[in-house]
């Protein structure tokens, strides 16, 4: 096989792209080598089974993610204002809305919130790590190598281009030939295999590894939003899963589940992926909940209004996820009956999305409230994501729901709730923890900035969609030669460079922070307003995390025990810690199956068979495997937590 | 964690660890439900969609299936035993009655490859239409199941063998044992969904 | 404890039988039986869902106390079944409104078709 029949070809922008990622590589190969960071990176970082180093990593990752798939959006924005400049071909423009939305979902809303998940969720139940640390690494590193497949496809041969959804049969092997449409089903599958291991693996950690006395109705919410969407992770993967192995079976081996021969159902692929794909929108947004609810008690200074509410809220959110999919395809013609029912199952949801936002509401009611950074983002959430859940409420009517069906009124309704929710969660989250995880805080003055320009910018975007969409103009529509829609599209592309600019403010207040920002020198960042467990620890936190696991019995235990003046370190309770050891077998255990996902891309058998087996040896090597971690002595812990604690 | 390891009870539920392991595998069991429904589902929507290909009904053995049946229901009571015997610390009669079950394992996967033979030579094979793609996936996911199951017994009895019943080597083999007579529940449907309702249909 | 020092485990005994019993009466409904076929498979379905509990209950363990994992294992046991069936259900309910098997399809199967799903709806409830 030649070169040129891997590489994509004949694109100058594509060019472009190969000779920048070859230089950022070699770049990154040079000051590793000059620096003689190898042995650094492959003792600290890659063979790492510390939730909280796995969690930063989930967080870098996502980032890089943002910003790949925020270029994915604004290459689109510049088409669409700019029709007569004829800036990307109509492959390239499908390839592009392609890779965004599937970026977006898989690749960067889920690992930003794992990440957070990873840092934040054991600190707040007392726990040292994760149930199985070993299976954390595991699944962070099948999500990152799944990404990667993903993300190369653009330079090898070539990307997806059947939408994120991926519907047969436009995505079967008949229509989409080639290599293209095997990069999204062996990517997605790689990192959903992660993701369910993350689901059960949290969900071990929360109902196991509480601190003693903590019941789950006085678990933080974050924690519980986290509890929730595990349960969610691991009964709607499993589907998505057997999706993927479906049309991967129909396209490698010639099957015909969603084929238009043999009698396939196309459709029973649209039928499955939302099975999946409406509980992932919960997967995303509940722990974007979660993350707003901890920051609006902390700035208001008052407990979360309702906190039982909140929680059954989230349950019934999460049973009612497995019963709306048909919602995304009332079109597709199953009549009036079967619509009816998902419509009202549909507007179901509402109610209990309701009652959280009232919560949120009564918590800031007659409250101090004091704006930071993530209580900016957790206010303008609010607002914003309000008017995309009433839109919601418009889409799920079945009958409107066939004017607004793939327009960009559909565009506009899921960037208000996915950005208004997820993303301002996940800045806002990122900000709100990140004394915990770097020692010092983000500049309050430059995030304000970010703050108001992605916000201002997100409207601009967004905003004019609605009327767009109301306007007639369909969703992933390549060129718009109509003249109506031109100014609209012209202002929303201005309000997407807003949202670009906002983000490097961001990333440059990443770098100003390391450089300037004052070192914490206390666990407690947020003018000693926390609440919950992880602000009761030292900053930096300790790799075992909790030298004595404290006793809790109330929801906000923190806010007493600051004002008792007691601490969670009591020197004569120290006892020898168990931590599990670092091992280099994750990263290689994936990197084999990503290999076979690679061949199998191809379709060259015998060497997706080597990777298989590869990954199969590593399994029973583990299997085989007794080694138990090791023991932090008692005078080491108190060594660290004198310094620590300044004691 | 080692510190909090209890005096009695089951092995395999002594250590923090232990329990944690099992948890973590029932709830792996729960997403393993909604695979097969998955597939369960896909089959449901696409029976009957044979086109050119002989019908389910023609090819279907009563006989044969029903020995399927058999040789698993009894190897899940095997593996029932085998657990029972590594309660009572009895390694040598774990052992056996996991061989025992092993075997039976085997028996049922040769008469799946036979079955699976049989049909393509009929003219019923994966590509032949939307209805057989889903059988055979749907079968053909059980019984990889089963052949990782056996594999995976294998090695965890190699390791019994070495290191004789540990609070680990009991979580490990209490695990499989879970496997095993999960991977029987799945068969149960898949003898009452795909050729019972196959056979009246 | 006491029951594991016992030789042969009475409860798997019975398992055992029950459910060998319970797949033959299961053959003997498809292949002996005359009822119509809704109601074969509404006995075979309970049937089957039976044999699952047998297995659940009298071979894996599920309720054990020593295990402290106090109802998790039966309430992922039970919400992995009722989605089951709203997968099965659901799909069936969604997918054959509107469509038909083709022009290869025979149109007698497609009522069938309706009917299992109607009765996959009851079990369901």
């Amino acid at each position: 096989m030649h070169i040129t029949d891997i590489l994509v070809t004949g694109e100058p922008i594509i060019y472009g792209a190969m000779v920048s990622i070859a230089l950022v590589t070699i770049a990154i190969l040079f000051l590793l080598t000059y620096f003689k960071k190898w042995g650094w990176l492959w003792r600290e970082w890659l063979t790492t089974v510390d939730h909280k180093k796995i969690g930063i990593m989930y967080i870098l990752s996502a980032l890089v993610m943002l910003f790949r798939g925020g270029m994915d959006a604004l290459m689109m924005r510049v088409n669409l204002a700019f029709p007569e400049l004829g800036f990307l071909s109509s492959q390239h423009y499908n390839e592009i809305f392609t890779t965004h939305g599937t970026i977006m979902i898989i690749f960067m809303a889920m690992p930003f919130l794992i990440g957070l998940m990873n840092i934040i969720v054991p600190l707040q139940i007392g726990a040292r790590d994760f149930a199985f640390p070993y299976l954390n690494a595991m699944s962070f590193w099948s999500f990152f190598i799944g990404a990667m497949l993903f993300n190369i496809s653009f330079v090898i041969g070539g990307s997806p281009d059947a939408g994120w959804t991926s519907y047969t049969p436009l995505s079967g092997a008949a229509m989409s030939p080639g290599p293209g449409q095997n990069f999204y089903l062996m990517g997605l599958q790689l990192s959903g295999i992660g993701t369910l291991a993350t689901g059960i693996n949290l969900m071990v950690t929360i109902l196991k590894m509480r601190a003693p006395g903590m019941k789950l109705f006085h678990m933080p919410i974050f924690t519980w939003s986290t509890l929730v969407t595990c349960f969610i992770i691991v009964f709607a993967f499993p589907i998505l899963t057997v999706a993927l192995a479906l049309l991967t079976i129909d396209r490698v081996f010639g099957s015909q589940f969603f084929t238009l021969t043999g009698e396939g159902l196309p459709m029973m692929w649209a039928n499955l992926f939302w099975m999946w794909g409406h509980p992932e929108v919960y997967i995303v947004i509940l722990p974007a909940f979660g993350i707003f609810s901890e920051v609006i008690a902390t700035f208001a200074k008052k407990r979360l209004f309702g906190y039982s509410a909140m929680v059954w809220s989230m349950i019934i959110i999460a049973l009612l996820s497995f019963i709306v999919w048909v919602h995304h395809f009332f079109t597709m013609g199953a009549g009036a009956f079967v619509n009816s029912v998902f419509s009202i199952s549909t507007m179901l949801i509402a109610v209990p999305t309701g009652v959280k936002i009232f919560n949120w509401l009564a918590t800031l009611y007659k409250s101090k409230i004091e704006f930071t950074v993530p209580m900016l983002w957790s206010l303008a959430f609010i607002p914003s994501f309000i008017l995309g859940g009433v839109t919601g409420v418009m889409l799920g009517m079945a009958a409107a729901d066939y004017q607004f069906h793939n327009s960009y009124f559909l565009v506009a309704h899921f960037h208000y709730v996915l950005i208004a929710g997820t993303v301002f969660a996940c800045f806002a989250g990122l900000v709100f923890w990140y004394p915990k995880m770097f020692g010092h805080k983000m500049n309050e003055r430059i995030g304000k900035w970010a703050f108001w320009l992605f916000f201002a910018g997100f409207h601009i975007c967004f905003f004019p969609q609605y009327f767009l969409g109301l306007d007639g103009m369909p969703r992933r529509l390549f060129i718009t030669n109509i003249a109506e829609w031109l100014p609209l599209n012209v202002i929303s592309t201005g309000g997407a460079f807003l949202m670009g600019v906002g983000f490097v403010v961001f990333v440059y207040n990443v770098y100003y922070s390391f450089r300037y920002s004052e070192r914490e020198t206390t666990g407690d960042s947020w003018n000693g307003n926390g609440r919950t467990l992880e602000w009761a620890t030292t900053t930096p936190v300790p790799y075992y995390n909790f030298a004595t696991v404290p006793y809790v019995d109330e929801i906000d235990p923190y806010v007493r025990m600051k004002e008792e003046g007691k601490t969670t370190f009591d020197e004569s309770q120290l006892k020898p810690i168990h931590m599990p050891s670092y091992t280099g077998a994750p990263i290689i255990m994936m990197s084999f199956l990503g290999l076979a996902s690679f061949a199998l891309v191809f379709e060259w058998i015998p060497v997706a068979i080597f990777g298989l087996v590869g990954g199969l040896v590593m399994m029973i090597l583990r299997s085989f495997d007794y080694d138990d971690g090791y023991y932090v002595k008692v005078d080491e812990i108190k060594r660290i937590e004198r310094k620590a604690r300044g004691l | 964690m080692a510190a909090e390891e209890l005096k009695t009870g089951p092995l395999e539920y002594r250590t923090q660890e232990g329990r944690m392991t099992i948890l973590g595998f029932w709830i792996f069991l729960g997403a393993e439900v909604v695979l097969f429904a998955t597939l369960f589902a896909t089959y449901a929507v696409l029976f009957g969609r044979t086109a050119d290909a002989p019908s389910p009904m023609e090819l279907f053995e009563p006989g044969t299936v029903l020995v399927m049946t058999f040789l698993l229901l009894t190897s899940s009571f095997t593996c029932g035993l085998a657990v029972h015997e590594m309660r009572r610390g009895n390694k040598k009669g774990l052992t056996l009655w996991m061989a025992v079950t092993l075997a039976l394992g085997l028996g049922f996967l040769g008469f799946e490859i036979y079955e699976f033979v049989h049909y393509v030579h009929e003219g019923a094979s994966l590509p032949s239409s939307a209805y057989w793609s889903s059988f055979f996936v749907l079968a053909g996911t059980h019984g990889l199941h089963v052949t990782l199951g056996i594999g995976w017994a294998t090695l965890l009895l190699i390791q019994i063998s070495r290191r004789g019943l540990t609070n680990v080597t009991s979580r490990k083999f209490f695990i499989i044992s879970l496997y095993w007579h999960f991977l029987d529940v799945i068969w149960i449907f898949i003898f009452t969904c795909v050729y019972m309702i196959g056979m009246v249909i | 404890m006491a029951k594991t020092d016992k030789r042969v485990p009475m409860n798997h005994v019975i398992g055992f039988v029950l459910s060998l019993v319970m797949t033959l009466v299961a053959a003997w409904a498809v292949i002996g039986s005359n009822l119509s076929t809704t109601w074969v498979i509404i006995f075979i379905m309970i049937l089957a869902l039976l044999q699952a509990g047998v297995q659940l209950f009298m071979f894996m363990h599920i309720t054990e106390a020593e295990s402290k994992n106090g109802h998790v294992p039966w309430n992922m046991m039970f919400h992995g079944f009722a989605l089951a069936a709203i997968l099965v259900a659901g799909s069936l309910f969604t997918m054959s409104f509107g469509f038909d098997h083709g022009e290869h399809g025979n149109h007698g199967g497609e009522g069938e078709q309706h009917e299992q799903m109607d009765s996959e709806e009851h079990s369901s409830h």
